[in-house]
């Protein structure tokens, strides 16, 4: 755990939560307890870590919300209304209340599901959340997939080949993942395949004529055709996907093959991969069979970062290809300065977020028999 | 020449300021001998040129608009081409610079010495100071920092000043789990023992003793998140949050830009071109100084 934590810490420098998951000791309460207590401890400290995170997340967009110069009763009741109406909203708002007792009701009512209703939509908040949100699972999913499925080789291929062409061009490639703005790539993407190429489509989920033709069940367009049967809207929305996902592929790919080329590096230069090799093991069997495997649980961590990354990164592409998710719900309601609809999906964001975070980091405890 | 280099690399220097010089000739040669770093180094260089000597580098005035010539090619009179307005896109790209540099730099002035102290602070004292500081500290890592900084510029309004301190607020927490990091391996240290044997306060052992020793892991670090926050302000800016017109940011030529992507590319293709060779260079340089100045925990590879 310790050491291979500190790899961890070593080489994500990009992302303290890598190293803070990975480098956090393995609680040790002792050796009279047995297993099942010590899992017991080691949960309930979890769950409470949890509920901090949550509280810390809620405390964060309520201070946020109180930032606002706009005068919350003025928004409500307009600024040409009598002193009494006034007075009446603001008592309803609970604005009269001290700090903590705001706070308090402002988490109530959160639980309860009350987010606020959006100006700019004129509905619930949370209502539109549920609307937009599967758009943009759908198209992180997506991401993440392509960023595993070429990242992961690409990495360990860089790995085995260390110092060639190869590996300096997919280095180059991790390092242009920090360096290039994903709403350029966006543009740029659709500029060259869908304007000159003509290999994808154009803004938008679904062409307009394929429009409304399904009914939501899940809201993911690509699962709600196939369940309707309907394969040309399957086709249709896949190839609407394929650039505004790759784009954000690009993103992950690139962490995952970097971080992916550490870890393989690191286990490569590993003495039981020296005895391997003496043995005369192959060289493909030593890289898959005995250093791939240990990495297989930091990789989960860098995995479940990296798409909770995806999430937040749609935030700024949504708005190039028109797609409707929670990242073009929340750039229409920062530019409307509709607060409550930017509250609302800084939570849900913030609490997905948080959420992927601390699975994979489940996971990683679950999984690494080092840190059960 | 020789005997300037025996005394910067001499093992016992004489005085303060050979150690430094020597400690700063050996850093230099060190990068220059890896050569992304030096890249990296050369390109940060040019930016701070450029943004220096913007006046002299612009072939037009940044802001003049001449509707004449609006939407023009790259070519030799407007080597990018000329954005909706007719506007120089190269002589706001230079401009430009200036602006990415302020941002960096206040960022960074903001950020990282509150991350230092908040982090030294937490280090040194340990006990309830140490779990209340870092349990706000993981709060803040724990969230999606460009979805923070979007929300506290629209809680704040628009601009970059606004910006610049969401950016600053999302960016601390990193630097201090460093600091604290940090700190604690030579809290108990002998030398610092000696100096608290000596009467000096905490304050003193803080400012003087602790953070100087944090300061290399801390540039790393520092100069590893500029392209991050480059980014995250380019962001801002594309959404009309940052810097507000006519001023030329980056993010923001992008986005005016985005209405000509199919015909006329370059309004929103050169920026663009910009933040990613400053970031590269950024990420080179990071990478440089970690391998030179924290050998320990960079890829021994």
């Amino acid at each position: 755990m310790a050491q291979n934590g500190g790899r961890l810490r070593l080489l994500a420098f990009e992302s303290e939560t890598v190293a803070d998951i990975a480098a956090k000791p393995a609680r040790r309460p002792g050796f009279h307890r047995s297993r099942g207590a010590r899992l017991l401890v080691g949960l309930a400290g979890f769950i409470v870590s949890v509920l901090i995170t949550f509280l810390g997340l809620l405390a964060i967009t309520f201070f946020i919300g109180r930032l606002v110069p706009i005068d919350p009763v003025l928004a409500v009741v307009g600024d040409r209304a009598p002193r009494a109406v006034y007075e009446a909203a603001r008592l309803q708002m609970g604005l009269d209340q001290p700090v903590p007792i705001q706070f308090i009701r402002y988490v109530a009512s959160v639980l309860s599901g009350d987010l606020g209703t959006s100006v700019s939509t004129g509905k619930l908040v949370l209502d539109d959340l549920k609307r937009v949100f599967p758009a943009t699972l759908e198209m992180a999913t997506l991401g993440i997939i392509i960023g595993v499925l070429l990242g992961v080789p690409m990495g360990v291929y860089a790995a085995s080949r260390r110092g060639s062409l190869v590996d300096q061009i997919i280095r180059v490639i991790g390092l242009l993942g920090y360096a290039v703005p994903a709403f350029w790539l966006g543009l740029v993407g659709l500029a060259v395949f869908y304007a000159r190429l003509k290999w994808v489509a154009g803004p938008g989920r679904l062409d307009i004529f394929y429009d409304g033709l399904i009914d939501p069940v899940t809201g993911i367009v690509l699962i709600d055709s196939l369940l309707a049967g309907e394969t040309d809207i399957f086709f249709n929305a896949l190839w609407h996907l394929a650039l505004p996902a790759s784009v954000l592929g690009f993103f992950s790919l690139a962490y995952i093959a970097r971080m992916t080329r550490s870890f393989m590096l690191d286990q490569l230069s590993q003495e039981y991969v020296t005895t391997a090799r003496v043995k005369g093991v192959s060289e493909r069997l030593v890289i898959w069979r005995h250093a791939f495997r240990p990495i297989l649980v930091p990789l989960i961590t860098v995995i479940g970062l990296s798409y909770a990354g995806l999430l937040e990164g749609s935030v700024m592409i949504e708005t190039i290809f028109s797609w409707p998710g929670i990242g073009n719900y929340l750039t229409v309601a920062l530019l409307n300065a509709d607060m409550s609809a930017v509250l609302g999906a800084t939570l849900v964001i913030g609490a997905v977020f948080i959420g992927i975070n601390k699975i994979s980091d489940v996971l990683y405890r679950v999984l690494d028999p080092r840190a059960r | 020449m020789t005997t300037m280099h025996s005394w910067l690399i001499d093992d016992s220097p004489a005085s303060r300021l050979q150690a430094r010089l020597g400690r700063l000739y050996r850093i230099c040669g060190a990068l220059s001998r890896n050569p992304l770093a030096a890249v990296g180094a050369i390109i940060i260089l040019l930016l701070i040129l450029t943004a220096i000597f913007a006046p002299l580098i612009a072939t037009h005035d940044p802001l003049k608009q001449d509707l004449a010539q609006r939407l023009l090619p790259p070519g030799s009179i407007y080597w990018m081409g000329t954005d909706e307005l007719g506007r120089d896109i190269w002589s706001r790209v230079v401009y430009g610079a200036r602006i990415t540099l302020v941002i960096v730099v206040l960022v960074a002035v903001l950020a990282a010495p509150a991350g230092l102290i908040i982090g030294a602070i937490s280090g040194y004292f340990g006990g309830w100071i140490d779990r209340v500081l870092m349990g706000v500290t993981d709060i803040f890592l724990s969230m999606p920092k460009l979805i923070l900084a979007l929300a506290l510029v629209a809680a704040l309004g628009p601009g970059i000043e606004n910006a610049i301190i969401a950016i600053a607020i999302t960016s601390w927490p990193g630097y201090a789990r460093i600091a604290r990091a940090e700190t604690l391996t030579f809290k108990n240290a002998e030398f610092i023992a000696a100096i608290r044997l000596q009467g000096a306060s905490s304050l003193r052992v803080i400012l003087g003793h602790v953070l100087p020793l944090c300061t290399s892991s801390m540039i790393v670090r520092v100069t590893l998140d500029m392209a991050g926050i480059i980014l995250t302000a380019a962001g801002l800016g594309f959404i009309g949050l940052g810097a507000q017109p006519p001023l030329p940011e980056w993010g923001a030529m992008i986005a005016r830009g985005r209405s000509f992507i199919l015909d006329q590319w370059w309004v929103a293709t050169m920026p663009g071109f910009a933040i990613i060779i400053v970031s590269l260079g950024f990420c080179f340089l990071g990478d440089g100084l970690r391998d030179v100045l924290d050998p320990k925990s960079g890829e021994q590879h």
